[in-house]
């Protein structure tokens, strides 16, 4: 019987590294519900759910996602928790965190 | 404004090793980074290093991350994280950094000051090079090692260094698909030996290959690749479309040169080590007075290049200090040089090591 | 010539005889060796010192190629795990009448297990022939890396160099 190694995308088993930790929070990402690790990035815990599309573009509306990693490219950004423009690849998931897929240069909440 | 003996800026492999020295030395280091954990991109690499055995070859990146964290620790190396640097500025003193803390703008003044930022990957660009699924190789290898994550499940890898030929092997590792690597020059850039571990997991090389375009509405679905010329110039007709969810681009580092700019260092450019470099000397001392690079950003080369510029600029720097005499940081800083030097013989170090010593010219020549 | 290592990424016939890393055919009468698969001058030298019978030199400077004294390997297998390159094989060409044994290091999921019947594949990964696992080793010193033996017949001892990889077998 094969291993099963990878579940939503996480690696939970690997043959190098130790068995990874269960996922212990959640965020909600557009109002959806999604199971994420304290502390890790944004970004990983919205690959994790193939969640791919973290903003359109202000002109012409296309999709960007992650590139970088390093939190130097911007091109990650979303609003997060009613704050635009925040880089998901360096921002670590705090329990019950609201992330938008922003739209253009996004908008503060109210 | 406090002041201490050094500053060293980016607790990556090349910073880490400048605090150890220093701090051995007897020295007083502060150790600032703008991320949340220390260790540069050392925790990503999870394979075996090549070099000598005398200094950890055959052990993995993550485990010399820990011994490096574990020896500052002991030497007392204070650590400032969540840190960015935004500015240096030359004082009678010193060097003054000034970082951002928690929202709040801080200062610190610095006898000496280590610069050791690291390099950022290279983009390329073509069609759907935006596309969801397109990013950087180390993006990619820090998703599945540390985030434990996989990005995509089929991958197409465009460069063939080393660093695309690991991160291809540790996707694997990870438990994706790498579809094909591609590389645009005639011949692989990397390792024989890591080059050969991805063969045998059945992944084709395609050297002389671009990528022409991503292709995919919401993200990327296929690329088209097509064969080069000697002149890399496309040959007609060898268009091929594969599936893929996930583009990975390792095409080189840029140097992270910004605080050397803004600190008035002179530059040099040598495509070989990643462009323009501020110009240092033998002791690893740019031209601004008291500061000195380190790694990546003194050349874009390998972790363990980067281990031994950050001890040959933490002795020098402690020697500059008055913790060593000439006699005592001589011989360190020879045994520095000696296995530096080891590492950039061969094919594939000659280039690296000519623009070294092409640079330690340019150093020379500006000081008379 | 383009079969090369640095255009295929796979050692070539050529590449292969002109290092220092190989023994010659009656040494592989004879019984286990190494077979320390590294062409380019790369600086690196661990596995000088992996090896307890003194039978790896790779000297001065740490880029020459590393030099097998077949005389003095016996075929014990620790040097495998140590190399970084996952270059160096251990083959026992003469292990029964029919099947050679080729051992190698193994780093991905799934491993299969000791006595599965599973494919064995060549340099480029491509399938050779089925091989018979004979020994699965996952122990401590070896820091994660597993050693897989393989009995396959006897003609293949140069050209099994590894089980082929499961691809999105886990997905
Ligand atoms: S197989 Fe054993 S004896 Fe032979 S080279 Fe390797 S470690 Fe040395
Ligand atoms: S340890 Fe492996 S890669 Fe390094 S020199 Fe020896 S055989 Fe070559
Ligand atoms: S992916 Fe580049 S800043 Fe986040």
């Amino acid at each position: 019987m094969p291993e099963i190694k990878v579940k939503n995308h996480r690696v939970i088993k690997h043959p190098i590294l130790s068995e990874d930790a269960p996922c212990d929070v959640s965020i909600f990402v557009d109002g959806k519900e999604i199971p994420a690790k304290a502390g890790e990035p944004i970004a990983a815990a919205l690959l994790a759910s193939d969640i791919h599309i973290f903003r359109q573009t202000a002109k012409k509306g296309y999709p960007r996602g992650i590139f970088c990693g390093i939190g130097r490219c911007t091109d990650c950004v979303m609003t997060v928790d009613g704050q635009p423009n925040v880089r998901t690849c360096v921002t670590p998931v705090r329990a019950g965190m609201k992330v938008e897929t922003q739209i253009g240069l996004g908008r503060w909440a109210e | 404004m406090r002041k201490v003996q050094a500053i060293v800026i980016g607790a990556g492999p090349a910073g880490l090793a400048a605090c150890i020295e220093i701090a051995k030395a007897g020295g007083k280091a502060v150790l600032i980074d703008e991320n949340a954990k220390p260790g540069g991109q050392l925790f990503k690499q999870i394979h075996k290093f090549f070099g000598s055995r005398e200094h950890r070859a055959g052990v993995r990146g993550y485990d010399i991350g820990s011994q490096l964290l574990k020896e500052t620790e002991e030497l007392g190396v204070e650590v400032f994280l969540d840190s960015p640097v935004y500015g240096l500025f030359q004082d009678p003193q010193g060097i003054m950094v000034s970082y951002m803390h928690e929202g709040q703008e801080k200062a610190l003044l610095g006898e000496k000051v280590i610069l050791a930022t690291g390099a950022a990957e290279n983009a390329l660009t073509f069609p759907g090079s935006t596309l969801p699924g397109v990013m950087g190789a180390g993006c990619a290898q820090t998703m599945i090692n540390v985030n434990r994550v996989l990005p995509g499940k089929k991958v197409i890898m465009v460069g063939s260094g080393n660093v695309g030929l690991i991160v291809s092997y540790q996707l694997m590792q990870a438990g994706a698909d790498v579809a094909a690597l591609i590389e645009a020059a005639p011949s692989i850039g990397g390792y024989g030996v890591h080059a050969g571990k991805i063969r045998r997991a059945g992944v084709p090389i395609l050297v002389g290959h671009t990528i022409k375009r991503a292709m995919g509405k919401d993200q990327v679905e296929a690329v088209e690749i097509v064969a080069l010329d000697e002149g890399f110039q496309e040959i007609p007709g060898t268009g091929q479309v594969m599936a893929c969810d996930t583009v990975c681009i390792a095409v080189g580092l840029t140097p992270l040169t910004e605080l050397a700019w803004l600190a008035g260092c002179e530059f040099t450019f040598i495509p070989s080590l990643g462009g323009h470099i501020p110009i240092h000397d033998e002791n690893m001392a740019t031209t601004v007075p008291g500061l000195y690079v380190a790694g990546d950003i003194a050349g874009a080369e390998e972790a363990s290049t980067a281990m031994e510029e950050g001890r040959l600029a933490g002795i020098a720097a402690a020697e500059a200090l008055g913790l060593y005499d000439e006699i005592t940081a001589a011989p360190l800083k020879g045994s520095v040089w000696t296995r530096m030097d080891a590492l950039r013989t061969g094919p594939f170090g000659q280039k690296r090591f000519d623009a070294k010593a092409q640079m330690l010219e340019t150093a020379k020549g500006g000081k008379e | 010539m383009k079969d090369e290592i640095r255009f295929t990424g796979i050692p070539s016939a050529g590449d292969l005889a002109a290092i220092p890393g190989i023994a010659g055919e009656e040494r592989f009468e004879k019984g286990a060796v190494a077979v320390i698969e590294c062409v380019q001058e790369i600086p690196c030298n661990p596995c000088e010192k992996a090896c307890p019978f003194g039978a790896i030199t790779v000297g001065q400077p740490i880029t020459s190629l590393p030099v097998l004294d077949e005389e003095k390997c016996t075929g014990c297998g620790a040097c495998l795990a140590k190399c970084p390159g996952l270059a160096i094989f251990r083959v026992h060409k003469n292990y029964t009448e029919d099947t050679a044994l080729v051992e190698f290091p193994f780093e991905y999921l799934p491993l299969p297990q000791e006595g599965d019947t599973v494919a064995c594949g060549g340099r480029d990964g491509n399938y050779v022939c089925d091989g018979k696992i004979l020994k699965i080793n996952q122990s401590k010193a070896f820091d994660g890396t597993t050693l897989v033996a393989v009995a396959v017949p006897k003609e293949h001892y140069m050209t099994v160099r590894t089980i082929c990889r499961k691809k999105e077998a886990n997905l």
